[in-house]
């Protein structure tokens, strides 16, 4: 059997449409059976609260009188985003305040304007025909923007790593305080509730999908910033309407020396279409499965302490090398419950109707690693791209005009075709005078064997060349021989005091 | 019941120069468990535990050798409009003061506090203080 988003939705509108929340699901197919949980079942409501860094909106303030277009916009002190339109801006949760004593942040600007309170707006501004006006400071209500939409890029982790800590000192990280010697367990995530962990093939979770998002109704936009399903850790890019949200469901938060983060609340509306869907959502604590990172160990590829199920983590307390540590959660099961609840009476309610993907996301999607350039410096980070160049054909005389226009000691000499040749020196210019005046031309004096580096070249290698070769600089040069940079002992330096270009 | 002792090192008749403490135990024949000491040149801090039934004995015997004696009986604080039920707090706190009911509410038992404060640093939302 199966059953149309349709059916569903016309129960829906009538009231007849039976909504029960992700922990409910298990028991219902224990007892019905999977034919008989579709058959009793349209919607399983899911949800999750917890602490979601990767949040943030944008805001339309409105245009003042006379208007500005507003470069850098400060909203009680947290720098907002402001490299789009003339009065809009993001806000990310995580930016701190540059002033305040305390870890204040982005998200508590957002909290504080879903709260009803005022925010200080502060925005500056060069000045344009158009937008004569170079700053303003003013105070706004959540209800004085023309728009407040929250975009998050990266919510509802299908699951999430547990943290403990096998060194020696405390750390404080992203997953909250971690004792010593693996003196407790840290995890986060809402288990059997989880949104992505009850459609874990992404059958009917996808773009366009309504959804609870703090308190108001939103949106999926697609899959969200390293999106890994295939890895078992999918996200979402979620949208909503701040003016519709509550701070019950959207609290900011500071993580003892790590910095601010927010807490949203996500749930997400599954139709009960098939079997299929029965079986995902009568997922249990038990069999969601995660592991226990060492975080004692600072590297991208962290060593796994332990395998364990959700049901382990909530017990209180696991096992980690034949000793019980203790856990506990960072976010909260029980406002992921009060997330499920309200959702469940809106639906009840006939307030919000289901729909399917307008685009599917990838099940199988795995984050890679950054691509890292080599750790060692290479010439194109210090290098000098503004070169002086002179053609073979010119007289000395040019020559030696522009190495002191430019107060160079280098000059690169290239052919009609724009491609290096030869380098001639203030010494070789200097040493062409004295010689009469015989030698007319660069051609006549400059050195053709070039001793050349590449953009590619780490510097290490090209300061070799230098002091082997007893000269002070080197033409850098492409692949088709053309001068795109010369490298001077000078620009060594700049390897020194962080001036190398990233 | 859990017991917050003060008292003076300064002069030489102070009771910081006596051992109060095990005084205490002798007279009393209470069995006390030190929780928690911070003594220094001038002054000291200690904290007790000691049975219910017996703290106002222990009380009235430490103040008549000019300790000060003030019962901790709400030591850690949770502000319930902060508190998400999160449950940062719990395993960070040597003391289990921290649990969480049937219904995932945090509950807290302060009177197994010791006054370390990991809790108060731990906890992302601010929600917990300590008794002055």
């Amino acid at each position: 059997m199966e059953k149309s988003l349709d059916l569903i939705n016309a129960r829906i509108r009538d009231g007849s449409a039976r909504v029960v929340t992700a922990e409910e699901m298990p028991g219902i197919v224990d007892e019905l059976g999977e034919e008989g949980a579709l058959a009793e079942v349209d919607v399983v409501t899911t949800g999750t609260f917890g602490a979601m860094c990767s949040t943030g909106a944008f805001f339309n303030f409105g245009h003042a009188d006379p208007p500005i277009r507003m470069e850098r916009v400060w909203l009680n002190d947290v720098e907002a985003y402001a490299g789009i339109a003339a009065v809009d801006a993001y806000l990310g949760a995580t930016q701190e305040a540059e002033s305040k004593d305390d870890l204040y942040g982005g998200a508590h600007v957002l909290e504080e304007l879903v709260a009803g309170g005022t925010v200080e707006l502060r925005a500056t501004s060069h000045g344009t025909d158009c937008y004569p006006r170079r700053s303003i400071t003013t105070e706004l209500l959540l209800d004085d923007m023309n728009q407040a939409v929250m975009v998050n890029p990266r919510n509802a982790f299908q699951c999430y790593n547990a943290a403990s800590n096998a060194a020696d000192r405390t750390l404080n990280t992203y997953m909250g305080t971690l004792l010593p010697r693996c003196g407790n367990v840290s995890y986060s995530g809402a288990g059997t509730l989880s949104p992505l962990a009850n459609d874990p093939g992404f059958r009917v979770i996808g773009s366009g999908v309504p959804i609870f998002l703090a308190g108001g109704e939103g949106m999926i936009v697609g899959e969200g910033t390293q999106h890994s399903a295939g890895g078992g850790f999918g996200n979402l890019m979620v949208s909503g309407d701040m003016k519709q949200m509550r701070q019950e469901f959207l609290r900011a938060a500071v993580m003892n020396g790590y910095g601010v983060t927010m807490y949203v609340g996500v749930g997400i509306p599954i139709p009960v279409l098939d079997t299929g869907i029965v079986r995902s959502t009568a997922v249990r604590d038990e069999d969601i499965l995660t592991d226990i990172i060492d975080f004692g160990t600072p590297r991208r590829d962290r060593p796994s302490l332990a395998k364990v199920s959700y049901a382990d983590l909530k017990s209180g307390s696991v096992e980690i090398g034949g000793e019980t540590v203790r856990t506990s959660s960072l976010s909260s099961y029980r406002r992921a419950r009060a997330v499920a609840q309200e959702l469940k009476g809106w639906i009840e309610a006939g307030k919000m109707e289901l729909a399917l993907p307008t685009r599917r996301i990838d099940p199988a999607k795995r984050v890679r690693a950054m691509r890292e350039t080599a750790v060692t410096p290479r010439v194109r980070d210090i290098m000098n791209r503004q070169v002086i160049n002179i053609t073979e054909d010119e007289e000395v005389r040019v020559a030696a005009k522009r190495l002191l226009k430019d107060e160079m000691n280098h000059l690169p000499v290239l052919d009609r075709n724009g491609a290096l040749v030869g380098i001639i020196t203030t010494y070789d210019v200097s040493k062409a005078v004295v010689t009469d005046g015989r030698l007319r031309q660069v051609k006549d004096i400059m050195t053709r064997n070039v001793i050349k580096t590449t953009p590619d070249e780490p510097v290490d290698v090209a300061a070799q060349k230098l002091e082997q070769n007893n000269i002070s600089a080197l033409p850098v040069v492409d692949a088709a021989n053309r001068v795109v940079g010369i490298l001077s002992a000078i620009d060594l330096g700049k390897l020194f005091g962080g001036r190398r270009r990233r | 019941m859990k017991l917050r002792l003060a008292f003076s090192r300064k002069g030489k008749t102070d009771p910081g120069r006596e051992p109060v403490i095990a005084r205490v135990v002798k007279e009393t024949g209470v069995l006390i468990n030190v929780e928690k000491a911070n003594i220094d040149s001038m002054a000291g801090e200690v904290l007790i535990d000691v049975p219910d039934r017996d703290a106002d004995l222990v009380r009235r015997c430490l103040e008549e050798m000019g300790v000060t004696v003030r019962a901790m009986e709400n030591a850690v604080i949770r502000d319930e409009e902060e508190c998400v039920d999160c449950g940062a707090c719990i395993s960070v706190c040597p003391q289990e003061v921290f649990s969480f009911d049937a219904e995932w509410r945090l509950c807290v038992s302060a009177e197994r506090c010791v006054l370390c404060g990991k809790c108060i640093q731990a906890c992302p939302h601010g929600a917990l203080s300590q008794q002055g």
